[in-house]
Formats: structure tokens, sequence, C-alpha cells
């Protein structure tokens, strides 16, 4: 089964670079794992052909910072407004829905949401998120494992 | 109904409202507030070196940064009288290509189609127009991709250098687009056909058009400033013929000409003052839709913009046919002390800008008018016009006409602050 995890964010607004974080350690370890920043749009072209995709994004749900969500958007529907962070329309959440009208959701596909604490512009990501970047890593990395074996 | 209000506007970029006031069905005014936070380009130029100007204003806009480059490095060229190599000046063009077929996809298929065929946003016109989503999702990302190969990336690229690029692509690296961009021509005849069958609104005004004009080509980066009622002014002289003035309820300057009031630029400018410049195929594309110069009515902005698409891929085609790479993607020059202008075709219209540098290179002054800017003062002066054909429907359905003539414009309030809520009071 191919897999392919994407981490979303901007690198230089606090917080919401924790999915890049996390993509960028992933791929350290061998996992097939891409950084994704700007046109969320193009998300469709990244995930086309593979059979799992995992993307983790940072979110504002209200939660506590550092806050690790699991969603399933089979199952589930995105909450537009945790993952709306683009000024151009095309956030997470409409990407995902999008694709779901166009019956061009992955097959199996895994949201992993960390709630952000501050999203200040060129501020390092705050302890708690960078704590649950660490164990959302060792998680993604397992489940990857586990299913390739 | 006493006021139409869109507290935030959708399907536009950026963030700003709309507050329309009515007395019985008079309008008594209109205002577009553009509430996003100015951004301070041009104070936070100033001090920097001029060659960290281009990747720096590439950051104003993510759907337009390839216009922001261009109108800053020409300004600098000219600022140091330089004279860039002719191939170099062909690949800036099919920078621009890849910059227009991107953003006028996004802005035809996703943003503005869904008023058109009755849809809140493009996920639910998706469920029922699979296709058409499809192919303007394909023909945006063939822009991506020309944007990509040129700019090294798809936001905010970072190739575009003063005297020219700091790295070409190789031929065989452009050609690996022709079979897309064939692709991409067919697609975007298609949509000419498509976009010309909705219905649109009986609404004209004697607008007076602004785009920059060449005699030999449809304008991008050259050109001198003319408009649909005279003007025909180098583009240094542009500050002497156009102003920005504040407003309480903006933060984004409005731009007028001089003695004359609002203007209007974007795709609709471009084609009524340019038809003449493009080629045989857009020519026939307009013809066979019926389009009639010079097309008043700016809903019929999504044929227009569609026409852009065709001009744009067989742009494109033509310029990767002919391509070879230069011998230097960078001209030689020596800094010096000066002031340059220069004004450029954004997908959204005509971008201005002119900096001041000393004999280091450093930026002393900056000014930067962006298309949306410009068209501001013409959206709200759209509404006063256009509100009183749509008081006699549910206040939902004039709030959502309205909108729709806001997005005639695609504008880009990120852009213009350097945003869109609607609201209308009656009293």
């Amino acid at each position: 089964m191919s897999t392919l995890i994407l981490g979303c964010g901007n690198p230089e607004r606090g917080d919401d670079a924790a999915g890049l974080v996390a993509a960028r350690k992933l791929r350290e370890m061998g996992l097939n794992a891409l950084e994704h920043s700007g046109d969320m749009l193009s998300l469709f072209y990244r995930w086309a052909g593979y059979d799992e995709v995992i993307i983790i994004d940072a979110m504002i749900s209200g939660a506590p910072a550092g806050t690790i969500k699991w969603i399933n958007p089979r199952e589930d529907t995105i909450p537009g407004k945790q993952f709306h962070s683009s000024t151009h329309e095309f956030g997470l959440a409409e990407v995902i829905e999008l694709a779901r009208s166009l019956a061009q959701l992955p097959p199996k596909l895994t949201i992993c949401g960390i709630e952000a604490g501050h999203c200040d512009i060129g501020a390092p990501l705050s302890p708690e998120v960078a704590q649950a970047v660490e164990k959302i890593v060792l998680d993604t990395y397992q489940l990857v494992a586990q299913t390739s074996r | 109904m006493k006021s139409i209000k869109v507290n935030m506007l959708t399907r536009v970029e950026g963030e700003a409202a709309l507050q329309i006031t009515l007395k019985g069905d008079r309008v008594t005014d209109v205002k577009l507030n553009v509430f996003e936070p100015p951004r301070m380009f041009e104070a936070f130029l100033r001090g920097r070196h001029f060659n960290e100007a281009p990747d720096m204003v590439a950051r104003i806009c993510g759907i337009c940064p390839i216009a922001y480059q261009m109108s800053a490095v020409h300004a600098f060229e000219r600022a140091l009288n330089i004279q860039i190599d002719p191939m170099v000046r062909m690949l800036r063009r099919l920078f621009y290509c890849g910059e227009w077929i991107e953003s006028h996809a996004l802005h035809v298929f996703m943003l503005h189609a869904p008023d058109f065929l009755g849809y809140p946003d493009a996920i639910q016109m998706a469920r029922d127009h699979r296709t058409v989503v499809e192919q303007g999702l394909r023909l945006k990302k063939i822009g991506n991709s020309i944007v990509s190969l040129m700019g090294g990336r798809e936001i905010h690229p970072v190739s575009a250098a003063v005297g020219g690029f700091y790295k070409v692509p190789a031929e065989s690296e452009l050609r690996s687009l022709t079979e897309d961009l064939k692709w991409a021509l067919d697609a975007s005849l298609a949509t000419v056909k498509l976009v010309s069958g909705f219905e649109f609104p009986e609404f004209e005004r004697d607008y007076e058009f602004v785009a920059l004009s060449h005699p030999h080509e449809y304008p991008f980066n050259e050109g001198r400033i003319a408009s649909s009622k005279g003007l025909n002014i180098f583009v240094p002289e542009y500050e002497e013929h156009f102003v920005e003035r504040h407003v309480k309820h903006s933060n984004a300057l409005q731009s007028l000409m001089n003695g004359r009031g609002a203007y209007f630029v974007g795709p609709l400018a471009r084609f009524n003052i340019n038809f003449a410049q493009l080629p045989d195929v857009a020519k026939q594309a307009a013809k066979d839709c019926g389009l009639k110069l010079p097309v008043l009515n700016p809903f019929r902005s999504i044929i227009v913009r569609a026409i852009e698409l065709v001009f744009a891929c067989h742009e494109a085609l033509q310029i990767i046919a002919d391509y070879q790479m230069p011998e230097s993607p960078r001209a030689d020059f020596t800094i010096r002390a000066g002031t340059g202008s220069a004004a450029t075709e954004a997908p959204r219209g005509l971008l201005y800008h002119r900096y001041k540098i000393d004999d280091q290179g450093l930026i002393q002054f900056a000014k930067i008018v962006p298309p949306t800017s410009q068209n501001q003062k013409q959206i709200e002066d759209d509404l006063w016009h256009y509100v009183p054909q749509v008081t006699a429907l549910s206040s939902e359905q004039a709030t959502w006409k309205c909108e729709q003539a806001v997005r005639n414009y695609d504008p880009c309030i990120s852009c213009a602050t350097h945003a869109l809520h609607v609201r209308i009071d009656r009293a």
C-alpha cells in the first residue's frame, strides 16, 4: 500500500508550522512525507494515486494548545473554521469537501489536527505544540509501519 | 428592505465588507469597507537593497506574486538603465501567462461560475457540474506548472531578478509543458463557449477603461498607458494623471483619474483597448460567442477572462516553440542612484510601481498602486447603479446579486491594502 504524509502550514507563523515540522521529521525517519505550504487546492495533485494519505495541520478549535485530534473525513465532516487559515477561500476543509464532491478523496484519508497556541509572525513552535509534534511523529511512524507490515 | 449588508464578502481574496443604504428603492450610500489591515509594504521597503525588493513585493499576493515581481524589476531596470536579453523578455511573458492561467482559472471556475449557475460555492457546484470543476482545476494546475518551472515554486516564486532571472529553464524543460498547454488551449476555448451561455443582467455603464497598450502585443510588461476615452501617456507620467485618496471606510487607498473620477482596470479594459493585438484564435472565440466591442457589461467579464485564458495558452505555446536558452540569464549592470517607474498587467489589471534608489542601491522611496485600489471606486459606483435592479428581490437574493457584482472585478483585497463582508441598510 502506498502512503503519503502531507504536513501543511506556514513556516513563518508560529504554531501554524506544526504540520511542516512533523512532516520533516517523518521524512528524516525514512517515510514518504512532504511539506506543503501555500495553495491548498494543489493538495489534489499531490495526493493523486496514493492508497493512504495522512495530513498533519494546525487547527484552532478553542481546545488547549497542543491538543491532538484525529479525524477520518470519510466518516466525519471537517470543521471548516478550525482549519481555515487561507485568505484564498480554499482552506484544508474546503479542499477535502471539494474532493468529496468530485469523488476524488484518497481511498484512506486521515487528518491529524494539532491545536495551535499562537500564530505569531516569525515565532517558534510553542512548547505545548512542539511536544504534541513529537508525539504525533512517533504515533504516525508506528501507524504507517504497522500498515506497511 | 432598508439595507444590504455583507459582513464578510466571500469568494474574493482577502477581507472586506459591503454596506449599501437604501431609502425606499433609492440608494443613499454604498461603502466597500476594506478592513483588512494596512500592510505598510511601501514603508518597510525603504532602506532595503533593490535586489531584495522582487522577493519582498511578491509577498503582497499569493495569487499574483509575479505581477508584483515584474512591475518591480522593470521599474528598477529603468532606474538603472538596464537592457534585458530579448529571450529573457519572452520568458517574462511566459511567466505572466502562467499567472494569468492560474488566476483566471481560479476565478472563472471556482469563484465566479457558482454565481451564474446558482450555487453558494464551488464545492456544491462540483456535485452537479463535476466535469466543469475538474476542467477548471486542471487548467489551474497547468498555470501553476508554468509558474513552478519558471519561478522555482508555485507560490511566491524566487527566480525573478533585476536584469533577468537568477536561473532560466532548459529548452527541454519548457517543451515538456507543450502537451498540457495544447489541452489547456482547447479547454479554454470550451470555457469561452460554456460561460458565454450564462445569463447576464442587463447592465452597462459608460466606463473609462485603462490598460497598457502595445502596438504589437496583448500587454503584459510593456506599453503606454491608454484609456478608452483618449488618454495615452508614457508610464512615468502616471502620477500626473492618477491620484490616490484615503476614505474613512477603507484601509485601501482609492485611485481616481485627475478631474475625471473612477476608472476601470482589468480584463475588460485590456480587451476593449487591445482587441486588435489578440491572436486570431482568441478573436474568433470572441466573435463566435457574439461578444461585441466595447464590452460595457461588467458581468460579462467572466467571458473576457475565458478569452484571456485562450490568449495566455496560445501565447505560452508560441513562446515555448520559439525558445532558445539565453547565453546569460541576467544582464550585467552598474549600480547608480536613480528613479524608475513601471506598469505591468496583473490578472486584475494595471499594477504601477515607482522606486527611488541611492548610489548604494538602497531604496529611498517606493510607491505601489495595485489594480484593486484602482477599481475600488468603480465597484462602489457600479453598485449605486445596479442596486435599483435588485431591490424587488428578497434580502438574501439581493445581497447575493450585489456580491456577484463585486466579484465581476475579481478583487484582491490583500493587494489593495497592501478584504469582503456585504451590508445593505434600508432607511
